[in-house]
């Protein structure tokens, strides 16, 4: 079985960014770059499939700028065996993407695509569900446990509240949530072997799809609110602030 | 111009994210309509008609919509959209499930999480795990959204919408089937609506503390319990407690922050509260830059002390 796993190239994590004063958007110049977290689930998962023989080959896609053929290294460096990046000059939203991914699925005949449930730049949480619609495929969103057996996926989801338990049908689209595993590290032997895996480059014509944005940023600003971070010596204190200061007790 | 909004029930009764949804649908102009689409889900179609300012509830049954997954629900969905300029639904892991898939087969790009309304086609949102707000707008001829319900008041009672059967043929189940859920039955406050929310960290150093030293403060004040992803991913408490950028985002009036250092990823959870404070033995936590009154030191002396001053 071919899984196909999308990954994203977004700021690390760990960077706070900052919003550009004249509001056109966050700033990105000298910027830690790294992959999508949830997507190191998603190619973590796919590596455990091929590891317990149920997957055969696992194929990384991206879609972004030339840059982006890094982050499809780092997941052949975690173990995956090739990489298709298809290059695209724009800021790419998700349904832009997801016709991409359909378009490297109906050439890949992947039987099954893990994607992380959203990337931490837009926090859109979409790509998944859109590709599973326009493919018509089953999906199981925000997975916390995988089992395959055979043409049947078993996904335990969280939703609020708790867990649902989904039986579906491959080909399926199963997004990541965050404790579904604890992705590896890429030792260096890995990471010298992942330089020569190879990386297949398209471009969005090839594809036949259109990555123009849709949606229009108006502009971008730092959040509201700055607090007024007053310490309290104790627990009296605290309450009577609480009670007569912010009267929420 | 005519809104149509995606109900969130269990066939039972109508979940209070309908009622803050339905306040941001309502801020885009026009009309409301409510879907409410499941199995024996009459009481909660009933309920949503009470909601003031909806003008009309569908009603739709079939086997396929008992556990509103994603397939038949966008099937149904995109079958009834063509009347509609906008389709809106809180983002619950219903909606986040579901949306995105009826915004792709109607081949629209939809505005995720939205927290204001700046006009029918403008909207704002946050970015980077809230540390940027965008204002984007859609040219899109129908919008499809989602709502972060902890940005808007719940709609009052008040309404008597009829309510009208719809044909639910088009909501057939393709390729994935409901096996089971464990939903938790809570004591206490629902984490996203509640007014106040008392949350704990690693500090707790084991789930019998968690619960020790959070819950008769939260009994006290009648408060939700959250918890940093540090907390529940060393097991002190269940996943759903999750505040924070992936897990739930709540906007209390009172949060209060117990041994949370304050990762960026946990404030952008609980960053809209109207009061935070924090109590953290470390006095450089970050948590303490974004509270708006900070006590330094242990949890475990701190929090029974606390509870008794209420």
């Amino acid at each position: 079985m071919k899984v196909l796993v999308p990954v994203k190239r977004v700021v690390d994590f760990n960077v706070k960014v900052r919003v550009r004063p004249d509001g056109s958007g966050v700033d990105l110049q000298n910027v830690k770059m790294a992959m999508n977290p949830f997507d190191e689930i998603a190619v973590e998962e796919a590596l455990r499939l091929r590891e317990a023989g149920k997957a055969s080959e696992i194929v990384v896609v991206s879609v972004g700028p030339a840059q982006a053929a890094e982050t499809i290294r780092t997941g052949l460096a975690m173990g995956a065996d090739r990489g298709i990046l298809v290059k695209s000059d724009f800021s790419t939203e998700p349904l832009g993407v997801a016709k991409a991914l359909r378009a490297v699925v109906e050439a890949e005949q992947p039987r099954l695509v893990i994607l992380g449930k959203q990337a931490i730049d837009d926090d859109c949480n979409q790509t998944g569900q859109m590709l599973a619609a326009l493919l018509g495929w089953p999906q199981a969103t925000f997975a916390s446990k995988l089992v395959i057996e055979g043409d049947a996926a078993t996904v335990t989801r969280e939703v609020d509240g708790g867990h649902e338990t989904l039986a579906l049908t491959l080909p399926a689209i199963v997004t990541t949530d965050l404790r579904l595993n604890e992705p590896r590290y890429a030792s260096l032997p890995n990471i010298m072997k992942a330089k020569k895996k190879p990386i297949d480059e398209k471009t969005p014509e090839e594809l036949g799809v259109d990555l123009t944005p849709r949606l229009k940023v108006l502009k971008v600003v730092e959040p509201k609110g700055q607090r007024s971070g007053t310490r309290v010596a104790t627990v009296a204190e605290l309450v009577d602030k609480l009670k007569n200061e912010a009267q929420v007790l | 111009m005519t809104t149509l909004l995606i109900a969130e029930h269990d066939n039972g009764s109508l979940k209070e994210p309908t009622a803050r949804a339905l306040t941001a649908a309502l801020a885009i102009g026009g009309d409301v309509q409510v879907l409410v689409a499941g199995k024996d889900c009459g009481a909660a179609a009933a309920e949503a008609a009470r909601l003031a300012g909806v003008t009309k509830v569908l009603h739709a049954e079939s086997d396929a919509l008992a556990h509103q997954l994603a397939e038949p629900l966008a099937a149904l969905i995109v079958a009834l959209a063509a009347p509609y300029d906008a389709i809106v639904a809180a983002a619950t892991s219903t909606g986040k499930n579901t949306m995105p898939r009826v915004a792709a087969l109607l081949d629209v790009m939809q505005v995720s999480d939205v927290t204001g309304v700046v006009a029918a086609d403008t909207f704002e949102r946050p970015i980077y795990a809230g540390n940027a707000i965008e204002t984007v707008q859609s040219p899109e001829a129908k919008r499809v959204l989602t709502v972060r319900s902890s940005a808007f008041k719940a709609a009052e009672a008040g309404g008597a919408a009829a309510v009208e059967p719809v044909d639910a043929a088009a909501a057939v189940a393709a390729g994935s089937a409901f096996v089971g859920a464990e939903i938790a039955r809570l004591e206490r406050p629902e984490l996203t609506s509640a007014r106040i929310v008392v949350s704990g960290g690693r500090a707790f150093q084991s789930a019998e503390n968690f619960r020790k030293y959070l819950e008769p403060l939260a009994d006290k004040l009648g408060a939700a319990i959250g918890a940093s992803r540090a907390a529940v991913d060393a097991g002190y408490a269940p996943n759903d407690y999750q505040v924070g950028q992936t897990g739930k985002v709540v906007a209390p009036d009172l949060y209060i922050a117990c041994g949370i250092s304050g990762a960026i990823q946990h404030l952008a959870g609980m960053k809209d509260a109207k009061v935070i404070v924090a109590i953290n033995k470390d006095p450089d936590a970050p948590i303490f830059q974004v509270a708006d009154y900070g006590l330094v030191g242990d949890v475990f002396t701190l929090l029974p002390e606390f509870e008794k001053a209420l």
